[in-house]
């Protein structure tokens, strides 16, 4: 008996479900499993959270988060965090009516906003190694400088990688591969914003709140 | 400034003659092979279809070798600690010195968990689950060479420190504050960092892979409810490995900071906290005693249905069972550490759920034993593994069961009792488990059997070696021996510790059975040549050619009920119609890609400067790494189209070898 030639005259009536469509296309694959990427990174995120929330109180006799953090600055790094996320969304925009110039605009003016944040935020950890407050400190200290420098870490990664896709769109053209890393990237850019909202809450506000 | 950092002639152990002679065969085996590889002119052979290759069926074989050779390295050690105990007491010291003891075991947990298991399972499903889902390959398959890669690169660090340095002295787990910069200044704990991190990352990629394929990649009609329950436990185990390993990462990275920049996150001064290790290790760790053994369950649930002749007994029941234990494994992690001292409530309640764990795993065992009942059982050696199996797991889950109560595991922690129990069920779950794979699936992925005589001599030596290693030491935990003791002055232990010595050489017989067996079967192996379906199986694997093309199946399979080849073929027997003639279509492959081995390269390399502190050679690394992401990123032709024709030919000359 033939098997191998049996499997593929098995009888096919219409496809019931959507589970039994075959595989995907590969638009779809790739972005599912950058989510997944994405999921387990913020698995780590929370590891990292949780050791925050256990050391929070492990000051050591040194400066606690309401004596180091500036409102100000973390609203304003907000600010450019969550616009940079509206431009990287106007950038997607461009990107599936197949327009260069907007697609390279709105690049420019995430990259800037992110940029920006970058800066912030290295002069708040610079300003606050200045004053004695580092990470050898305490372990509240520790905690707090890995949890926010790895944030502040993505941040940088995601705008080399930005970059490296403004390059591509200029070399290679909006092609299906270029497509689908664009819209990988515009998946993290977004869920460095869903961290961070959960960092500026649990570090930042609940930080300074009595 | 040192230019090397912190190595130097003194990090090469001259003066360790038991370390040298290991180095000098490691180094004599590792000539040995590449010796033989340039003889038999294989090199660019092996370049061009192994090392750069991103076919999951070679990728998978890899891994599996991979886990073979790390299982010699792993059980050296073992044998070693195992001797050392054998004559250690009294006065006496027995051959090896404290510190390498230590390193020992510390080295034979760390390799037997991260480099010999995971491997295992990971290569299985490799090998299998593409097959099984009736597809072409995995969803990404350079990124799977990549993980690959990078966990041969922590392999291959973790046996560097043998020569080069030192291995950690802290336990496969490090607990802080011993493996701390203060306690532990050497590199051997960051050699253990390092290998981790690396390996881990691997996986987690794999992981992110394998999630996409089983839930994205299915053939036409192969709904969540068809597909095999080997698939299903790969599923359950790549979703823990997405949601724990990245623990891992994070508190292996925290650790990582303290040694290096002085962080206090588990430091004792300065408000660490050596508890939050413990805690976030085995948020990771629990998680992974399934990642482990999930698959295992899966291969007996492949295997026992096969060679019983008969559909699996509770089908969904078998799947519940699998995602409720995916579950409430992140829910019982504290049990490893009920003497820290939290309220009673929470060790009541980690308690309690440890055992809920339990029946789940009850509930397939039952599965299994309802599907031989009533069965044609062949017993062939992956029944034989999957019944020892079956009798061994069962009384390590019942001695792990016992632990679960807080009181008695005050009375059992840290003892040898303990080590009984989870090797218990690692070595009677996992091991037994990827031993059954690997005699069922070995035909499948070389077109030839393994020779039968050797399997079965290879299984009773490891059962019976099992029982006479282990058992003793569930006594000797109750007599209140403690782990970890590289001499002791009770001489009424040694007894059994002399018997356990006995086991592990009976083991050691088995193994030697295995490499054996191999090289039998590889000999013989034209008398062992099997078609397609040797087991009459009843899954898509065994529906193409041994071994399967690059392409997998000529033409998509299509799904139309469970057990998708028994199904077709029970159809084929009863209809008796002439399949219609198969359509050929052209089909895109990946293309091969070195980004793989190129990115394991520098891996080793980033690692291995970090570990000696050579800062420029870190940074070489990373610059390399990203280059080789950048050519993978610009590379212009990604697939190339095997043409029809060729499919075609190749599919005419199996079926003429198939049909007779």
């Amino acid at each position: 008996m033939n098997i191998s030639v049996a499997i593929d005259s098995a009888p096919q009536d219409a496809l019931p479900s959507a589970s039994e469509a075959g595989p995907a296309p590969k638009r779809i694959v790739v972005a599912y499993g950058f989510w997944i990427f994405l999921l387990s990174d913020i698995v780590m995120f929370s590891a990292l959270f949780a050791s925050y929330a256990v050391l929070v109180h492990a000051t050591a006799g040194g400066p606690t988060g309401a004596q180091l953090f500036n409102q100000v600055t973390v609203a304003i790094e907000t600010a450019c965090l969550l616009v940079s996320s509206y431009t990287c969304g106007l950038m997607s925009l461009a990107i599936n009516s197949r327009r260069y110039l907007r697609t390279y605009f709105g690049a420019l003016i995430t990259f800037a906003l992110g940029a920006a944040f970058l800066t912030l935020e290295i002069r708040e950890f610079a300003s606050m190694i200045a004053i004695g407050a580092t990470p050898e400190r305490s372990a509240f200290l520790s905690a707090f400088f890995t949890l926010v420098g790895c944030h502040g870490l993505h941040v940088t990664l995601g705008l080399i990688w930005l970059a490296v896709m403004m390059v591509q769109v200029a070399v290679m053209g909006f092609d299906a591969t270029v497509q689908r890393r664009l819209l990988c990237f515009s998946l993290f850019w977004h869920a460095l914003d869903i961290v961070w909202v959960g960092l500026f809450t649990v570090v930042y506000l609940m930080g300074v709140s009595p | 400034m040192n230019l090397l950092g912190k190595l130097d002639w003194s990090a090469i152990p001259l003066h360790e003659p038991i370390i040298m002679g290991a180095t000098a065969f490691m180094v004599l085996v590792v000539l040995a092979v590449l010796g033989f590889i340039t003889m038999k002119g294989a090199w660019l052979y092996l370049w061009r279809e192994w090392l750069t290759s991103v076919d999951h069926k070679r990728i998978g074989v890899m891994y599996c070798v991979l886990a073979l050779v790390m299982l010699l390295r792993g059980f050296s050690d073992a044998i070693m600690m195992r001797a050392q105990q054998a004559v250690a007491a009294g006065g006496a010291q027995g051959y090896l010195p404290p510190e390498h003891f230590d390193q020992i075991f510390s080295a034979h947990g760390t390799i037997m968990i991260f480099f010999m298991a995971m491997p295992f399972v990971v290569g299985l499903m490799n090998f299998a689950v593409p097959l099984q889902l009736g597809v072409r390959d995995v969803a990404f398959p350079t990124l799977n060479s990549v993980s690959f890669w990078l966990t041969a690169s922590g392999a291959l660090l973790i046996n560097v420190s043998l020569a080069v340095g030192e291995f950690s002295k802290a336990g496969w787990w490090g607990y802080p504050p011993l493996s701390e910069l203060q306690f532990s200044p050497g590199v051997g704990v960051d050699y253990y960092l390092w290998s981790l991190q690396i390996s881990g990352l691997g996986t987690l990629l794999a992981g992110i892979n394998f999630v996409t394929t089983i839930l994205k990649m299915r053939a036409p009609g192969m709904s969540y409810m068809r597909m095999p329950v080997f698939c299903w436990t790969a599923l359950a185990t790549n979703l823990l490995i997405v949601a724990a390993f990245p623990v891992l990462t994070a508190v292996l990275a925290m650790l990582l900071l303290d040694r290096y920049l002085g962080f206090h996150f588990f430091t004792n001064d300065a408000g660490g906290n050596q508890m939050l290790y413990a805690n976030l290790f085995w948020v990771w760790g629990h998680p992974e005693v399934y990642i482990l053994v999930l698959p295992a369950f899966g291969i007996f649930s492949e295997v026992v249905p096969t060679f019983s002749g008969k559909p699996l007994f509770g089908y969904r029941s078998m799947v519940a069972a699998t995602m409720a234990i995916c579950i409430l494994s992140f829910l019982v992690w504290l049990h490893h550490f009920f003497t820290m001292g939290a309220s009673a409530n929470v060790n009541g309640f980690f308690g309690v759920m440890s055992m809920i764990i339990a029946l789940p795993t009850g509930a397939k065992v039952f599965n299994w034993l309802f599907t031989m009942y009533g069965g044609r059982v062949r017993f062939s050696v992956p029944v034989l593994w999957s019944i020892g199996f079956m009798i061994t797991f069962v009384i390590g889950g019942m001695t792990g069961v016992l632990q679960a109560v807080p009181p008695a595991d005050f009375q059992l922690h840290n003892s040898v009792f303990l080590i009984a129990h989870f090797h218990n069920v690692i070595i009677g779950g996992v091991v037994f488990g990827v031993m059954a794979g690997y005699n069922y699936w070995f035909p499948k992925a070389f077109g030839f059997a393994l020779d039968e005589r050797w399997g079965r001599a290879a299984f009773w030596c490891w059962f019976v070696g099992f029982y006479l290693a282990f058992m003793p030491l569930y006594l000797l935990g109750l007599m209140g021996m403690t782990r970890r003791m590289q001499h002791y002055d009770d001489l009424s232990w040694q007894p059994w510790l002399l018997l356990a010595m006995v086991g592990t050489v009976v083991i050691l017989a088995g193994i030697l059975c295995q490499v054996v067996q191999l090289v039998v079967s590889i000999r013989n192996r034209d008398r062992l040549r099997v078609t397609g379906d040797p087991w009459n199986g009843r899954t898509l694997e065994w529906a193409t050619a041994s071994p399967p093309p690059a392409w997998n199946f000529a033409v998509q399979p299509r799904v139309a009920g469970r057990d998708a080849l028994w199904s077709s073929k029970q159809r084929a027997l009863a209809t008796k119609d002439e399949p219609p003639e198969r359509v050929y279509e052209p089909i895109e492959m990946p293309k091969n890609s070195a980004t793989g081995f190129v990115t394991a390269f520098f891996a080793v390399v980033i690692g291995f400067a970090m570990i000696w502190h050579i800062w420029w050679m870190a940074g070489l690394g990373v610059f390399g790494a990203f280059v080789t992401l950048l050519a993978f990123a610009f590379r212009r032709r990604s697939e190339t189209e095997v043409p029809a024709e060729q499919i075609a030919r190749l599919d005419r000359a199996y079926q003429a070898g198939a049909a007779v």
